[in-house]
């Protein structure tokens, strides 16, 4: 299967003041046609901005400074701004965490729909009008047609979410990145949210890549998964294996802290320390600080090992009788 | 909506109420009345009549009533000098002032919106820089100095536009004008400018600090996300968005210019209120200067009372409020 | 953690107000400037050749003299002298004194009663709160040459009508300022813990809150003194501000206005640009004490 996002060695710095902040380093990863990824990683770990990077939305003092991110095959990197903004909400669409903010509140749900729907491609008023309308019914939302004069501060956190959805699939993306979208809801209307956003990917065929922090999401929808921590991908691989025989030791670190997945009786294992300050990692593995196997060795660089179908970066992986 | 509009109207009455109070208090109380309202040159005939009609001889509270009812009926008292009664003086002279303050807030917004736009969309640039310190610049010159190097600079020295007075007037749609004839144009930029600076630098922070304020919100990077022009992001996303606390503080500011067009019209001999008002203080024609007081503030009030109205009518969390 | 940062502030917050002017090169000019200005106005008398109001000195056959004149005794009057024979410098540092002193003056006496009301209305909510509020918001309801003008019209001119007429439209300013400082403060934990503990009602006030309020306070005073210098020039340009025994900047501008149009420019140019140098040069300060100690602080 040939993928349709490629993604090569990008590496996307912030040039702050006090220094340069590597957000994302050295990242490199695929999405295959119609797949589902989970992208899991604690905040600031460069999963947003992972998302950001490939629509080219990452504001300054931030800047991709290096890699390719291939499109279909043609590295968007390289694309000129009004080329790029044809593949934007057109070819690939972005969904955002907080559905309170991620909508203007002077301007009507149907203006922004259509206006979506009018910025890639001529289409009359019209059509767009039905477009938007036939977009807010699929995913959920009642009387559609009134409800397009609304304003957001009429609807609720989980129906602009699902306005959010809508304004994603008006033109059938190939690619939706959904950045935490469940994150800023209610635990049930999270679940339905989920629920419809699997499905409406399946039925369109779209790729979909779910950038979020909760482990049991992902696990809940994705078919592949990469954890990020530090700017890295330190480990990736199919959701059942990863997520069962995690080979990194902050992915298994991750999993003991997560209240689900630990079985009753034992006792939650929180990683100790926390996470160090984009501006001052340490050399080598960033995670040696608060790992129990690191050693000496660990102070340079680990290589990604490709084993089994199974990524990772680490001197000391957990050892499975499988592997 | 409605119930917003008549709460604010509410609202604007019992502050016109308090406003006349004090003034009244500064009249009556504090200062003394027979002495600011009676011309003294009256007889002691003339004094007995106007203490009568006024009521001075009764109780406070029944002065206050008597005033706040003369006030009612557009009585505010007659000029010593023209002896004309004072609220005629002023509304013919309010058109001069009106004009003159329009003029300088179209300026202002003409001018102002785009410079702040610049500012904010390119922030700590060499433009933004320049700007920002011109706008500095702008509300630190003394508005009645600016006002005087622009008449020696343009009338003085250069000699290019007229320095003082309204100039012709033309008529156009049943209104007098000085914006309907070339010569009522050239007597009307130079004040309109002075008026305008100030207000300008106010406009350009507003419309930077809105801009600036609002670029890095989820929405407009949403609204980058589906790829839409930067053009429509900016003047359709951001620029509404802006336009509700802009219309909102130059809406303030619009009452702010008209108390301003005092030391305009002074400069310019402008023959607007403002200029009746410094003439009045100086011929001690204390009836005048109450009545451009009461008046002032009822426009103000009332300019107030339209930019609320005008505020909900852009903002739809206020426009709909009630609805929820 | 915001408790520690907070005691910590009064230490840092001088060091980082100079810190941030220091950074900016314009700022420091600015800076540097309103020292001298300073400076002059306080040893003014020493620095001027003649006392520009000791009507024995002056002698009307040097009125209008352009700049760079000689007096009959030899005195050089570099910046010209105005329609009495007095010599331009001497008077426009006199007007300095003036202009400095009412502008510093009714800004510190607004700033101490803004603080005080706005402490009150925070710290104790409520009724006071509201009635304080309702007042600040009619105060502030109004633009302030318009309210200095309805006072003045009424009171007549003079220094301490004047100087009143600047802190009642200034200390709404402050007041609201403050308020919302220390209503931050007020809710965290700390300022609870400390009234369970019964520690006094004032010492809460200067020890807790008030700490909060200096950075808004030190901006918004730095730009109320410029506020408060134009508006009193203005006022005095006006005929309704100080009395001619006590020129300010502004009367000295005033005064030169019928000779501009003869020519006579120096008599309102040179006290207007010093006036403009003193306002611009705190504004510019002030300016840069806003983006140092709160970027987000309003515009207004």
């Amino acid at each position: 299967m040939t993928p349709i996002l490629e993604v090569k060695n990008l590496s996307t710095h912030f040039m702050t003041r006090r220094g340069v902040l590597k957000a994302i380093d050295d990242v490199s990863f695929a999405v295959g046609q119609k797949e589902i990824v989970g992208l899991v990683g604690e905040s600031g770990s460069g999963k947003s901005i992972t998302g950001f990077s490939i629509l080219g939305l990452v504001d300054p003092p931030g800047r991709v400074v290096s890699g390719q991110i291939l499109f279909k095959g043609e590295d968007l990197l390289k694309l000129s701004p009004a080329a790029m903004r044809t593949i934007r909400g057109k070819r690939i669409a972005m969904i955002f965490q907080d559905p309170m903010m991620t909508l203007n509140p002077v301007l009507s749900i149907g203006t922004q729909m259509i206006e979506t729907v009018l910025a890639h491609g001529k289409v009359s008023r019209a059509e767009a009008w039905a477009r938007s309308r036939d977009a807010l019914g699929l995913v959920g939302i009642p009387s559609p047609e009134e409800r397009l004069d609304a304003y957001p501060h009429q609807f609720s956190g989980g129906m602009r979410q699902r306005v959010a959805i809508a304004i994603a699939l008006l033109h059938r993306p190939d690619l939706i990145i959904a950045d935490e979208p469940t994150t800023a809801l209610d635990v049930t209307i999270q679940s339905q949210i989920l629920f419809e956003i699997k499905r409406l990917a399946a039925e369109f065929g779209m790729a979909l890549i779910w950038i979020s922090h909760d482990l049991g999401v992902v696990a809940a929808l994705a078919d592949r998964i990469m954890v990020m921590y530090a700017g890295k991908i330190v480990e990736a691989g199919q959701v059942d294996g990863v997520l069962t025989e995690p080979r990194h030791p902050y992915t298994s670190g991750l999993l003991s802290a997560v209240p689900a997945a630990v079985p009753r009786g034992e006792p939650l294992r929180p990683i100790p320390g926390f996470a160090p300050s984009p501006l001052s990692r340490p050399s080598g593995c960033a995670f040696r600080d608060r790992c129990a196997r690191a050693t000496d060795v660990c102070a340079t660089e680990p290589m990604p090992e490709i084993a089994a179908g199974r990524e990772f970066r680490c001197f000391h992986p957990h050892l499975w009788s499988v592997a | 909506m409605t119930v917003f509009v008549i709460r604010r109207f509410l609202q604007s009455i019992a502050v016109l109420l308090v406003t006349a109070i004090i003034v009244f208090i500064g009249i009556y109380a504090i200062g003394d009345p027979i002495e600011m309202l009676i011309s003294p040159d009256a007889s002691p005939a003339e004094r007995a009549q106007v203490i009568t009609s006024l009521g001075l001889d009764k109780p406070l509270w029944q002065q206050f009533l008597t005033f706040a009812w003369n006030a009612l009926h557009g009585d505010l008292g007659r000029s010593f000098v023209f002896n004309r009664p004072s609220i005629s003086l002023i509304f013919e002279r309010l058109p001069a002032t009106l004009e003159l303050t329009l003029t300088g807030l179209v300026f202002a917004l003409v001018l102002g919106i785009p410079l702040g736009l610049l500012s904010g969309l390119k922030p700590n640039s060499a433009t933004d820089e320049a700007i920002m310190t011109g706008s500095i610049f702008g509300f630190s010159l003394p508005s009645f100095w600016q006002g005087m190097m622009l008449i020696m600079i343009f009338s003085v020295w250069l000699g290019w536009l007229p320095s003082t007075g309204r100039g012709q007037m033309g008529e156009f749609l049943g209104i007098r004008s000085s914006l309907f004839t070339l010569d009522g144009l050239a007597h009307l930029i130079l004040p309109a400018i002075n008026l305008s600076l100030f207000k300008l630098s106010l406009v350009i922070r507003l419309t930077r600090t809105g801009v600036r304020e609002t670029m890095p919100l989820d929405f407009v990077k949403f609204a980058r996300a589906k790829g839409l022009s930067e053009k429509r992001i900016v003047f359709v996303h951001v620029f509404k968005n802006i336009l509700v606390p802009l219309i909102t503080v130059v809406g303030l500011e619009l009452g702010s210019m008209l108390a301003f067009a005092v030391v305009t019209e002074t400069i310019f001999a402008w023959p607007g209120i403002g200029k009746l008002l410094i003439d009045s203080i100086m011929r001690l024609d204390r009836p005048v200067v109450v009545a451009y007081l009461l008046v002032i503030v009822s426009l103000f009030i009332f300019i107030n009372f339209v930019v609320d109205v005008l505020y909900s009518l852009v903002d739809p969390r206020v426009r709909l409020g009630d609805a929820q | 953690m915001n408790a520690r940062v907070s005691s910590f502030r009064d230490d840092t917050l001088f060091g980082r107000l100079v810190m941030g002017i220091a950074e900016s090169p314009k700022a420091v000019i600015a800076a540097i400037v309103c020292i001298i200005l300073l400076f002059a106005a306080i040893v003014g008398p020493y620095l001027t050749p003649q006392d520009p109001f000791d009507l024995a000195v002056l002698d009307i056959l040097d009125s209008k003299l352009p700049p760079g004149s000689e007096s009959m005794d030899g005195l050089i009057y570099r910046l010209g002298t105005d329609g009495q024979g007095r010599d331009m410098f001497s008077a426009m540092i006199y007007g300095l004194r003036t202009s400095l002193g009412v502008g510093v003056f009714s800004g510190l006496v607004a700033l101490v009663v803004g603080t005080v009301l706005g402490l009150i209305a925070a710290y104790f909510g409520g009724r006071i709160d509201a009635l304080i509020m309702r007042i600040v918001d009619l105060m502030l309801g109004f633009p302030t040459i318009l309210v200095a003008l309805m006072l003045l019209a009424l009171l007549g001119q003079g220094l301490w009508k004047v100087i009143f007429a600047l802190i009642l439209v200034q200390w709404a300013t402050f007041a609201r300022a403050v308020r919302s400082a220390a209503l931050v403060e007020k809710n965290k934990d700390y300022v609870e813990a400390a009234v369970t503990l019964g520690i006094s009602t004032p010492r809460i006030l200067i020890g807790h809150l008030l700490p909060n309020c200096l950075p808004p306070l030190i901006v918004i005073g730095t730009l109320q003194v410029a506020h408060a210098i134009s508006a009193e020039a203005t006022l005095s340009f006006l005929g309704i501000g100080l009395p001619i025994t006590e020129p300010s900047l502004g009367l000295l501008i005033a005064n030169g206005y019928q000779l501009l149009m003869s020519g006579e420019y120096w008599i309102s140019v040179y006290p207007g640009l010093l006036l403009l140098v003193l306002v611009f040069s705190i504004n510019i300060v002030g300016d840069r004490l806003r983006e140092v100690l709160n970027p987000r602080l309003g515009e207004r």
